[in-house]
């Protein structure tokens, strides 16, 4: 049955009219290199057919996206001069390393700091599309499901501008790259759709830090789509920062395709947001792969922090590994969706997913769903999850050590938090990230 | 230092304790045996303050002020030290960090300066060489990934930096191989003084030969049923736990 031909036509308008308004583009329009278009376009009209997911929708069911559909959003101003305004505050000024920033989704080599070296190739997809097709091509728009997921489809549709980052055979990149998509306030509501394309050859390894921030109280969309191809015995230690306007909405897919013998590691890090919905996932297509989804989610006010996860364990003596921490305060919601699917060559998978959550208010909540479909026998996944208060063990021992209650307190929910922080490798994200963390709890004198 | 008398307390609704009396003096090293379900630990949690066991009669007063009514926190800051049965892990803290916050949180009760970083780390390395704690133990989350021994070592460890008033020892030495043993009875010995009050609860008589008590007290059923010097702990051991069922409970 085609999908096109029950659609209601005031459907079909209406989410035509969300394509050009909420991408500023007509992915019919031609322009940029012949290959690229047939992929927005095909993108483009797989939208128009399956618009947005609904309550309905079980991928979504805990995630309204009302106030987001609702938003009369414009596609960012195309200004590449544009001002960022507290866009010092998301940059690591202490971090050696590469930084590729783009403002509104428009790159800006202003505030960029890309050398060279051997081996790798940092730029702009803008750029790259042209000079870059043949690596590009290959990979880009291959991986993330536009034809399933309205998102998807509606970033892919708007393929203008990203990050492209190539790394070549057996190339060790030591210093970590930064990428940062910053959004400023605008006057009406703006979308912009980044777009991440991460290719690491045989036996490459590379350190990504993916930043999401805004201007305070901006009100926009970012819809994020970032792709990522391991290769062979390559390594990849991926970071994302979300770090969003209060007012914003944040969806973004990260899409993992492993080749044999490969190491991918991500920690997803969610502060900001109004909205938030991550979908992380990896497919694990070869043998000997190894792949880690981490996640930390903090929440307050009214914010809703979705991720879902998935990870396709297709071939036999792979590894993954889960653990995802939130800590809710306030009337915040949180939504953990972890799917782990063994089919049935995947022998000797070892999987194994941890949710927690920690609820600081009476009306803060999680909706945590561990999803395990194994279709092999000889596995070992399991799986957990545990939503509550601070453990009164813990809190009784530091109190018995002389420690207020109060303080206890705060020092127990850093704890929670920092567990998952202190295993980001990149030392200025995580000092960073752990100075945020011990100011949220008014924590004075860790210098550890 | 520490009076208890006819102290009775619940766990669960289940009455554990049925009337203990008790007097610490300054100096004096007080060691409670008892078989399994005897209350020993329950005393042990019950003097340091844990929200899960309830008083139902009786007093206690440490340093002239009534215990029972003071929060857990203020009990340490008063100078009542529990050495954990069970050591809790706490991911994310930094033993260091904890030790710290400890330390200046019981000074900052006693009206004292708060140490700083050099000071403090000065004061560790002091203590952690008396308990042969590694380096490393200090800069890793508290307790976490421990073993057995390090944990109780770390617990003493501890005690020797909070430098308390009265320490109480919840069976500090179960689960101890003999090396492990020496080296935490060496840590108490070491913190013996003329100023300092000590109870140690134990399982088992072998600590005593390490830790010699002033006074020996035998735990049945809630209640104190033989108070001695260190011989009773040797002829406990000789008899078993079986022979107090043939005892009366001591008199005051």
């Amino acid at each position: 049955m085609n999908g096109e031909l029950t659609l209601a036509n005031e459907t079909v308008e209406k989410n035509t009219e969300v394509l050009s308004r909420w991408t500023g583009t007509n992915p019919d329009q031609s322009d940029g290199p012949a290959w690229l278009y047939p992929l927005r376009r095909e993108a483009g009209s797989r939208f128009i057919q399956i618009g947005f997911p609904d309550r309905h929708d079980e991928e979504w069911r805990f995630t309204p996206i009302a106030p987001l559909i609702d938003t009369q959003f414009v596609a960012a101003a195309q200004n590449s001069a544009a001002e960022a305004p507290g866009i010092g505050n998301f940059l690591f000024p202490e971090m050696e390393g590469y930084q590729i920033v783009f403002v509104n989704g428009i790159f800006q080599p202003g505030l960029s700091t890309i050398g060279t070296e051997a081996g790798l190739h940092i730029s702009n997809l803008a750029h790259d599309i042209n000079a870059e097709a043949a690596l590009i091509e290959p990979h880009l728009g291959r991986y993330a499901a536009f034809d399933s997921q309205a998102f998807v489809a509606l970033n892919t549709a708007a393929i203008a501008d990203g990050a492209f980052i190539h790394v070549s055979r057996n190339t060790n990149v030591e210093l970590p790259i930064h990428l940062l998509y910053f959004s400023t306030a605008g006057d009406a509501p703006t979308t912009s759709h980044p777009r991440t394309l991460i290719v690491a050859d045989e036996g490459s390894s590379v350190t990504i830090v993916e930043s999401y921030a805004g201007q305070t109280d901006a009100v926009y969309l970012t819809n994020a789509v970032t792709e990522i191809v391991v290769g062979a015995n390559a390594n990849i230690d991926h970071y994302k920062l979300q770090r969003e306007s209060g007012n914003a909405f944040h969806v973004a897919t990260l899409q993992v395709q492993h080749d044999r013998d490969s190491v991918f590691s991500t920690h997803a890090i969610n502060l900001g947001s109004r909205i938030a919905r991550n979908d992380s996932n990896a497919v694990l297509g070869a043998s000997g792969i190894e792949c880690t989804l981490n996640g930390l989610y903090m929440g307050r006010g009214n914010q809703l922090i979705d991720n879902h996860t998935y990870i396709d364990h297709a071939m036999p003596h792979c590894a993954s590994h889960e653990i995802y921490k939130g800590i809710l305060d306030g009337q915040a919601r949180g939504v953990f969706n972890g799917k782990i699917l063994v089919r049935q060559d995947a022998q000797k998978t070892d999987a194994k997913q941890t949710n927690k959550t920690l609820l600081l208010s009476d009306d803060a909540q999680i909706n945590t769903k561990p999803q395990l479909e194994i279709y092999a026998d000889d596995v070992k996944c399991t799986h957990g999850a545990t939503v509550g208060q601070l453990s009164a063990e813990a809190l009784f021992y530091l109190r018995a050590r002389g420690i207020p209650v109060a303080e206890a307190r705060d020092l127990l929910t850093y704890a929670f938090a920092a567990d998952i922080v202190s295993r980001i490798k990149v030392e200025a994200v995580r000092h960073q990230l752990d100075l945020a963390l011990l100011q949220e709890r008014a924590i004075e004198g860790i210098e550890s | 230092m520490l009076t208890i008398k006819n102290l009775h307390a619940n766990v669960q609704g289940k009455p554990i304790l049925q009337g203990i009396d008790l007097q610490i003096n300054p100096g004096e090293v007080h060691a409670i045996m008892g078989p399994n379900g005897s209350g020993k630990s329950t005393l042990a949690n019950v003097l340091a303050g844990r929200d899960a066991y309830e008083v139902t009669q009786g007093e206690v007063t440490f340093l002239g002020k009534d215990l029972l009514e003071l929060e857990p926190e203020v009990r340490a800051q008063e100078g009542i030290f529990l050495a954990f049965q069970y050591p809790v892990e706490i991911p994310g803290v930094n033993n260091t960090y904890f030790l710290k916050a400890a330390l200046n949180s019981i000074r900052k009760y006693r009206g004292l300066d708060e140490l700083d970083a050099m000071e403090f780390l000065k004061l560790v390395r002091e203590k952690m060489n008396v308990l042969h704690i590694d380096q490393s133990l200090l800069n890793r989350p508290v307790n976490e990934g421990f073993s057995g021994g390090e944990k109780k070592r770390n617990e003493i460890f501890q005690m020797a930096v909070l430098d308390p008033k009265l320490a109480i020892l919840d069976e500090t030495d179960s689960g101890l191989d003999i090396d492990a043993l020496q080296t935490v009875a060496e840590g108490v010995n070491a913190l013996r003084n003329p100023d300092r009050g000590i109870i140690v609860v134990t399982h088992y008589q072998r600590l005593l030969n390490y830790i010699v008590p002033d006074f020996v007290h035998v735990l049945s059923n809630g209640r104190i049923v033989k108070s001695g010097t260190k011989e009773l702990a040797l002829e406990l051991e000789a008899h078993g736990y079986g022979w107090i069922d043939s005892l009366e409970p001591a008199t005051v």
